[in-house]
């Protein structure tokens, strides 16, 4: 197996849960402890020291040397290849899907037109006097 | 008015979803995916590229093809073949590029939901594996990113021993 696999599948297997990703996004602020990062959550510290331990074993955290609080904190590295990625696609769909706006706004234009065209059809218009 | 904003995620470690909501009913954005005088005027990509090949034969089992080239004559091809095609509210269709540089192919989903005139179109795009996903994310990453992951790699072995 190719070790970037290994890690690339470890980034995202962790990312994809949303109590893992609100950790990262209280870390992203300054490294915590682990009875700091329980707190905003409704969640016991052995269940938030597993969510830990995925992010840790992904590479996102790492631990602080300080023996008593263990600080947790945030490793960049990891992160910002997959959200390079992700940013990557996202640049290049905001710019297709802003001219597809623009395609969609003219076509809506166009219907309307059709519509409003068809309607002046059917209207009832003044009779013509037939002239001897 | 709500703002119309790209939203990009990961569903599972082999997908990627992404979600944009658009001011018009889904049958007018059902066309804009599938006729390809309107694909050509959006589906460009990064600035300066144009479509000069759209071909769309919008049936199960048929097939559709795009050709990309910038102003340095530089192409970029791709097709795939539709699975699936729910008018107008999912398609389903295989994509490949013809340098591979998503490491293979994809299977890329299309849903269309319409609430109150307005459409929301998801699109997920699934790798076939996780050495094909592995090529997309490593495209164009940055260097020094072989140490991050020889310093990583070193963390899960002791993680694992």
């Amino acid at each position: 197996m190719k070790p970037t696999s290994y890690t690339l599948d470890a980034t995202f297997a962790a990312l994809a849960d949303p109590t893992r990703r609100a950790i990262l996004a209280r870390l992203a602020t300054g490294e915590a402890s682990v009875a700091e990062l329980a707190e905003p959550f409704d969640m016991s510290q052995p269940a938030i020291s597993k969510h830990l331990k995925v992010l840790e074993r992904a590479g996102l955290i790492s631990r602080g040397r300080e023996a008593q609080r263990r600080p947790r904190r945030l490793e960049p590295r990891p992160l910002a290849d997959a959200t390079d990625w992700i940013e990557r696609y996202r640049k290049i769909w905001e710019g297709n899907y802003k001219r597809l706006d623009a395609v969609l706004q003219e076509l809506k234009a166009k219907q309307k037109k059709a519509v409003d065209a068809l309607l002046e059809d059917v209207k009832p218009k003044p009779r013509k006097r037939k002239l001897k | 008015m709500t703002k119309t904003a790209l939203k990009v995620t990961t569903p599972t470690d082999r997908e990627l979803a992404m979600t944009r909501v658009f001011d018009a009913p889904r049958g007018m954005v059902f066309d804009t995916l599938t006729k390809p005088e309107l694909v050509k005027r959006w589906l460009l990509g990064p600035p300066g590229w144009t479509m000069p090949v759209c071909e769309i034969d919008l049936r199960v089992g048929g097939k559709y093809r795009y050709v990309w080239e910038n102003a340095d004559g530089r192409k970029m091809g791709m097709g795939g073949t539709f699975q699936e095609i729910v008018r107008p509210s999912r398609m389903v269709a295989t994509e490949s590029y013809d340098d591979h540089w998503t490491g293979g192919e994809t299977l890329v989903t299309t849903e269309l939901v319409e609430a109150r005139s307005k459409t929301t179109l998801t699109m997920t795009v699934r790798y076939a594996s996780r050495e094909a996903r592995d090529a997309a994310v490593k495209m164009g990453a940055t260097k020094g990113v072989e140490a991050s992951y020889d310093r990583l790699d070193d963390l899960l072995k002791e993680e694992t021993r």
